[in-house]
């Protein structure tokens, strides 16, 4: 693992210990409440941060395929999710099968038709299988539902990997590598979602999406907006190739849009009638629950440092 | 049922090989599973765990639901007329998943009772799981339950019977079907159902235990179906006046 990684691991590690102090004592200063769910969720971060040094450690390859698996279990949680129409069946294996083609490109580093292959080709495809089994009957729903789960969990997740295909770039503390522009985003994603979060417990009033997502407020936005952006910028010499301007936006565009994914993937289980979206992750719900954000910022982000950089 | 210990130990090693390269990647990675109240399964045999039945996964499903070491006790109860076609497919059926064949229809005069096999796997102390609806029929949709269970428990009434309740496995491979699609499966595991004398009662409460599980594991597929896809409706009658 290159030098600057390692010690952005280290950084991780000491957040982590952090907060699991930091419950600790609130756990032995107040007895009598309950920190179930907070402990249950930090816990899940420290499995998750292992789950990623782990990616980035190894080969590239190791990286791909654990973010493909992570596309398989994000999808397989949606389509258990929606309902689907048993004679979809064999389409929905279609759509199974269109996640390792889609690394199978990346890993090529096809660029050409790592990006079109969802968005045209599968949406082209999966209907007229549909249109073979011959059920009418929910037709543009079951079409609809399938694509929007295979854009957001498995194109939209794709793109992190993509990252890794890109070439090395020259950043101000020696060259920046995909495994760094990976570590950045996610880190700065998930660090958002805690930051709004804890804005938002902090000094929350005024709701933001009262009927979507009753329990985000403006001041947990904006306090997001602000620690992720303030973080964007400290961390971009040393991850990133942005300059200092970049660095700014690409956090604001991480804190906007991982807030946007959050309030989508809500609305989402709210039409379902679902709280959380699953159970794999203890004290933070589904693979889904902790994807949403991303399903925005690793495409966004992605094409912003491509077009401006790559 | 081999008396032989070498023979034993030798098929307790397919039972654990068959879990670890075919049931376990099954159902883990391609399924995944939620259990409610997995505490509730039996440790120790004797016990009869029935469960409802939808695809041929469900056995997979039940047999992960315990733990590794004990799994070559655990015997589930087949279709004889489907799992003993071939001479073959017997012995695999037999060894790697450890299979009781049953004749399905009932016992019939001058013949063996088909219950036999369950009875010695229950002196034996072993788990055994039956299907009582006898057949995987429509996607979560409980059929009639077949009596064989009742009687089963009439000749050991201390042994308790489990009910769970298997949701999803419909939609991941149902009857007709021959590719497992990937689909998260809950199921729910519930108390032991009492033994009642009267057979149509007993079979009434364990049907009335399975829909109250049923409701544990999820939202009613129907209602929820109903909601997306809108009602069933006959193309060919008239459409209804929704005006009031």
């Amino acid at each position: 693992m290159h030098g600057v990684l390692a010690y952005a691991f280290g950084g991780i590690l000491a957040l982590l210990v952090v907060a699991s102090a930091i419950t600790a004592a609130l756990i032995r200063r107040y007895p009598a409440r309950s920190y179930t769910s907070v402990r249950l969720r930090i816990q899940t971060w420290w499995w998750l941060a292992g789950l990623l040094f782990l990616a980035l450690s190894f080969d590239p390859l190791v990286a791909l395929g654990l973010t493909a698996f992570v596309s398989y279990l994000g999808f397989k949680e949606f389509v258990s999710l929606v309902p689907t129409r048993p004679t979809d069946n064999p389409t929905l294996l279609l759509a199974y099968l269109a996640i390792p083609v889609q690394y199978l490109w990346v890993h090529m580093a096809w660029y050409g038709m790592f990006i079109i292959f969802i968005p045209v080709y599968v949406f082209l495809l999966l209907p007229l299988r549909m249109v073979v089994a011959g059920e009418t009957k929910g037709f543009l729903r079951a079409a609809g539902t399938l694509h929007w789960g295979l854009m957001t969990t498995v194109f939209s997740i794709s793109h992190l990997a993509y990252l890794l295909a890109l070439p090395a770039h020259a950043g101000t503390h020696g060259p920046i590598s995909g495994e760094m522009l990976v570590f950045y985003l996610l880190v700065l994603t998930q660090l958002n979602d805690v930051a709004q979060f804890l804005w938002g417990k902090l000094l929350g009033r005024r709701a933001i999406a009262p009927r979507v997502s009753p329990n985000k407020t403006l001041e947990g936005l904006l306090g997001g907006v602000l620690t992720t952006t303030l973080l964007a910028w400290l961390l971009a010499p040393w991850l990133t190739p942005f300059s200092p301007l970049d660095a700014v936006l690409a956090g604001g565009l991480i804190s906007l849009f991982g807030f946007t994914g959050d309030v989508v993937i809500s609305a989402i289980k709210r039409d379902i009638g679902v709280k959380d979206s699953g159970h794999l992750l203890p004290g933070h719900g589904g693979a889904l629950d902790r994807l949403d954000s991303l399903t925005y910022t690793a495409p966004l982000f992605f094409h912003f440092i491509y077009y401006f950089y790559y | 049922m081999p008396t032989n210990p070498f023979l034993k130990a030798g098929q307790a090693v397919l039972r654990w090989l068959f879990m670890l390269f075919v049931a376990y990647p099954m159902v883990l990675l391609g399924l995944g599973l939620r259990v409610r109240h997995r505490e509730r399964l039996p440790a120790t045999g004797p016990a009869i765990v029935v469960a409802n039945h939808n695809s041929h996964l469900d056995f997979m499903v039940l047999l992960a639901l315990f733990p590794f070491l004990s799994v070559p006790r655990v015997r589930p109860a087949a279709a004889a007329d489907y799992f003993c076609r071939f001479k073959w497919f017997e012995w695999l059926a037999r060894n790697f998943v450890g299979i009781i064949p049953i004749e399905r229809g009932g016992a019939r005069k001058g013949e063996a009772d088909p219950l036999e096999e369950c009875y010695r796997a229950l002196e034996a102390g072993q788990i055994l799981f039956l299907f009582p609806e006898g057949t995987r029929g429509q996607p979560e949709h409980l059929a009639e339950l077949k009596p064989g269970v009742w009687h089963l428990a009439q000749r050991f009434p201390e042994v308790p019977i489990v009910p769970v309740y298997l949701h999803g496995l419909g939609r991941a491979l149902p009857r007709g079907r021959t590719i497992p699609v990937p689909f998260q499966v809950k199921v729910a595991v519930g108390r032991p159902v009492p033994l009642l004398p009267d057979k149509a009662a007993f079979l009434a409460s364990l049907r009335s235990t399975f829909e109250h599980l049923r409701g544990k594991t999820a939202l009613p597929d129907a209602e929820k179906e109903e909601a997306w896809f809108g009602e069933e409706e006959d193309l060919n009658e008239p459409a209804k006046d929704v005006s009031c």
